[in-house]
């Protein structure tokens, strides 16, 4: 943010003080890129985008372009660039197949909250309709899965449609935005007279307004409760508040559980800690989310994933909520008190009214379930007394050797479930994973874009063996930009979540699950990325170190268990309290 | 909780493509919109949106903040049948014969409060404006002499209480008065362009 605001004192001049300069639409883009900050951009070029790249040729020294291999892999990218550096993530994308590759990330970051401003080509105005070659109605596609959309048709507008782009993107409860520029815009010159970022757009409320009686109304609720229970999410972390929420755990002596997209706002060994929420999430904290009196929600959304059956939810529960979007209060789980807001502003004023307190007996409840988790589930996982290696001693062992300071990307599936649970995040901005889409082959891309957004943290990206097929063509892009991205393949030689619930629930009728993989290492090798494979739990330690000691990308792919299964589980359509332990 | 009519008033800017953003918060739940009406509000650069849709407050309450989550919205509101004055106006073309012939008809036609809009040698083009069970009884009124074709508007719908909106929405007007919609200018144009 700061590198931002210093970027912006630099390039903007008023435009009223400014001779207005004659530039094509393309060069007033990438101009407004550099006064909004962009450092690194994701992209992939094309026809309809042409003069957008040919702009470029003459910005290169300003602006580092990463040149991926799919434009799914792009936008990716730009997700995991945002979410370790916290700026908007920028994706470059050709018109019509371009641009119809970007859905999935599209909707990946509306559902994750992630801010990308993504650029698409389009077809000449005057094509607009006429069925051209590559011309797909982005706008429409596009409008499900972003907080906001335009078409530019014209050179005059750029700036100012940029400067509420990047806005939308990064204010209130960020989101994609998709800017789809015509050709004969990209092509036309204008007198370009400056660039002014927008910090204003009157039919736009990025946050409610803070209303003191909802703080007042929810710390007397607290200061009462005997067994209160904070569950928070990626809210605190899209919110900087990470030193807020701290001091209102600490003060408040409130046992907290996180959602997926929460972990690491607080410290994974933060005494309050007590874990993971959700259908693969943590015992205690399920079953106790039965038991408490008042659960207050920090930035969070109550996905089904978290919640299992609504009406067997939290009913004993008195539930506060913290919110920046009023659409999410009340939206799955009734509150008492809704406390709209941005919780960097909402939770010191609650902090200051809430009492002192450490609910010691609330909190070993917590611990009690700890115990039996860790006899029934966590023991066997980190270290199993079975021949063959478990996803769970990978990431254990992995905690060791980078003291959790490594930024994880996860994928999707059975790996995810168990890197989340047991990674340990000493900090922010270090848990990459697509949580509300559970979009397969988001990892490896994602990487590259994480260690891009945090270039002094080692970047780790965890995947399966049926999410690395998806987007496994990345590879050539880390070849080509040479991002140092470790990756880890925890192959188990099954589409592992699929086969986890055909075996519980569809009598191990195990319908298309087992896939066959190519050799991983000579893959890698092929995109000059060295490698190890390992099946031999001796193997474990010293591969780990060699590929985090190696300069620049490794690929480690672990054999694993084939038949594992992720436990505790949240069957579907049961209550949270009704959690298995096996 | 039971379903009934909504009337949900979205108070918006004027953009191209808000009218899609808007209808699809409604098809994603499949939920079919009975009447949905986009007009000028009484300040020049608001729109206005009127969509009725028989639903539960409880899910109408939810597509409001959705609604309202939308960069260009002001505002949404719904009310009940009760809490606004609405009406809708249908057209009836009839053959002019059998009105001619048949005096009956036009007795029926005063007491369904219609008037004649366009009066020719074949056909005859009636308006009448009310809530739905007014325009819908004068179909099955003219029915039997050869209705030839009907069409009813979408419905517009006033709020009883709206004295407070009205000032709100002024106000941010005038601090702020809106912009012009940019249309394509280039449709008509540039067939000597080369395009790749």
């Amino acid at each position: 943010m700061n590198e931002t605001a210093i970027a912006q004192q630099e390039l903007v001049t008023a435009p009223e003080n400014e001779v207005a300069v004659e530039l094509t639409g393309s060069a007033a883009l990438l101009e407004a890129l550099l006064v909004e900050g962009v450092d690194t951009i994701f992209g992939y070029p094309g026809g309809a985008i042409m003069p957008v790249y040919d702009a470029l040729y003459d910005y290169k020294e300003k602006l580092n372009h990463i040149l991926v291999r799919h434009e799914q892999g792009g936008i990716h990218a730009g997700q995991g660039y945002a979410r370790t550096s916290g700026k908007v993530g920028v994706v470059f994308a050709t018109s019509g197949p371009g641009a119809t590759n970007l859905i999935t990330g599209l909707a990946d970051a509306q559902i994750d909250s992630t801010p990308l401003v993504c650029i698409t080509g389009q077809v000449f105005a005057h094509l607009l309709g006429t069925d051209a070659f590559q011309e797909t109605d982005v706008i429409n596609i596009s409008t499900p899965v972003t907080k906001w959309n335009y078409q530019i048709t014209d050179a005059t507008e750029i700036p100012e449609v940029l400067a509420k782009a990047f806005y939308i993107a990064r204010s209130g409860r960020p989101g994609p935005v998709l800017i789809d520029i015509t050709k004969n815009a990209q092509i036309q010159k204008f007198q370009f007279k400056g660039y002014t970022p927008c910090t204003h757009i009157r039919s736009y409320r990025p946050k409610p307004i803070v209303r003191h009686e909802y703080i007042e109304q929810a710390a007397a609720l607290i200061n009462q409760a005997k067994k209160p229970f904070i569950l928070f999410g990626q809210g605190v972390i899209l919110g900087s508040a990470e030193q807020e929420f701290k001091a209102f755990v600490e003060k408040s002596g409130i046992p907290a559980a996180w959602t997926i997209l929460g972990a690491g706002a607080i410290p994974t060994d933060h005494p309050q800690n007590v874990g993971m929420l959700g259908m693969h999430g943590n015992y205690g904290p399920n079953v106790l989310t039965n038991e408490c009196d008042v659960l207050i929600a920090v930035g969070m959304r109550f996905d089904d994933r978290v919640t299992g059956r609504l009406d067997k939810y939290a009913k004993q529960a008195q539930v506060i909520h913290l919110d920046i979007d009023p659409a999410e209060i009340d939206k799955n789980v009734k509150s008492t008190v809704p406390v709209w807001g941005d919780c960097k502003e909402t939770l010191p004023l609650l902090t200051a009214q809430v009492d002192k307190k450490d609910h010691t007996e609330w909190l070993a409840k917590f611990n009690e379930y700890t115990a039996q988790e860790n006899e029934a589930v966590i023991n066997n996982e980190l270290h199993p007394t079975t021949d063959e290696m478990t996803m769970g001693e990978v990431i254990d062992q992995l905690n060791i050797l980078t003291k959790g300071e490594a930024v994880i990307v996860t994928d999707v599936g059975q790996h995810q479930m168990v890197a989340c649970r047991y990674a340990d995040f000493k900090n922010t901005r270090s848990n990459v994973t697509s949580g509300g889409l559970g979009t397969m082959g988001f990892a490896l891309p994602a990487a590259i874009g994480a260690k891009y957004g945090a270039q002094d943290r080692t970047v780790i990206a965890i995947i399966g063996d049926g999410g690395m097929q998806m987007t496994i063509q990345e590879l050539g892009t880390i070849m080509q930009s040479g991002v140092d991205v470790k990756i880890i393949i925890l192959n188990n030689r099954f589409l592992g979540m699929v086969r986890q619930w055909q075996e519980l629930f569809n009598e191990r009728r195990y319908s298309f699950v087992d896939i066959q993989s190519p050799d991983f290492v000579q893959v890698a090798a092929g995109y000059r990325i060295p490698g190890r494979m390992i099946e031999d739990r001796a193997d474990l330690q010293p591969a780990l170190e060699q590929m985090l000691n190696n300069k620049g990308s490794f690929l480690l792919e672990v054999m694993v268990t084939k038949e594992n299964n992720v436990f505790p589980m949240v069957p579907q359509g049961c209550s949270v309290s009704e959690i298995r332990l096996k | 909780m039971e379903k009934q009519e909504f009337n949900i008033t979205v108070y918006t800017e004027n953009q191209i493509g808000l009218l899609n953003r808007i209808a699809i918060i409604f098809t994603r739940r499949k939920i079919n919109i009975d009447s949905l009406n986009t007009s000028p509000s009484e300040i020049k650069g608001i729109h206005r949106f009127n969509i009725v849709i028989d639903e539960s407050e409880e899910v109408v309450r939810k597509l409001c903040r959705q609604i309202e989550k939308q960069v260009e919205v002001l505002k949404a509101y719904y009310h009940t049948n009760a809490d606004v004055i609405w009406q809708e106006m249908a057209l009836y073309k009839v053959p002019a014969d059998i009105i001619a012939e048949k005096a009956s008809v036009e007795r029926l036609l005063r007491e369904n409060g219609a008037r004649a809009v366009v009066i020719r040698k074949d056909y005859i083009v009636f308006e009448t404006t009310g809530h739905r069970e007014e325009t819908d009884n004068l179909i099955k009124v003219l029915q039997p002499f050869g209705l030839i074709e009907f069409v009813r508007s979408a419905r517009v719908a006033i709020i009883k209480d709206s004295e407070g909106f009205n000032s709100k929405i002024r106000e941010f007007e005038r601090l702020e008065p809106s912009e012009d919609v940019i249309e394509n200018e280039y449709l008509n144009k540039g067939q000597k362009v080369f395009t790749m």
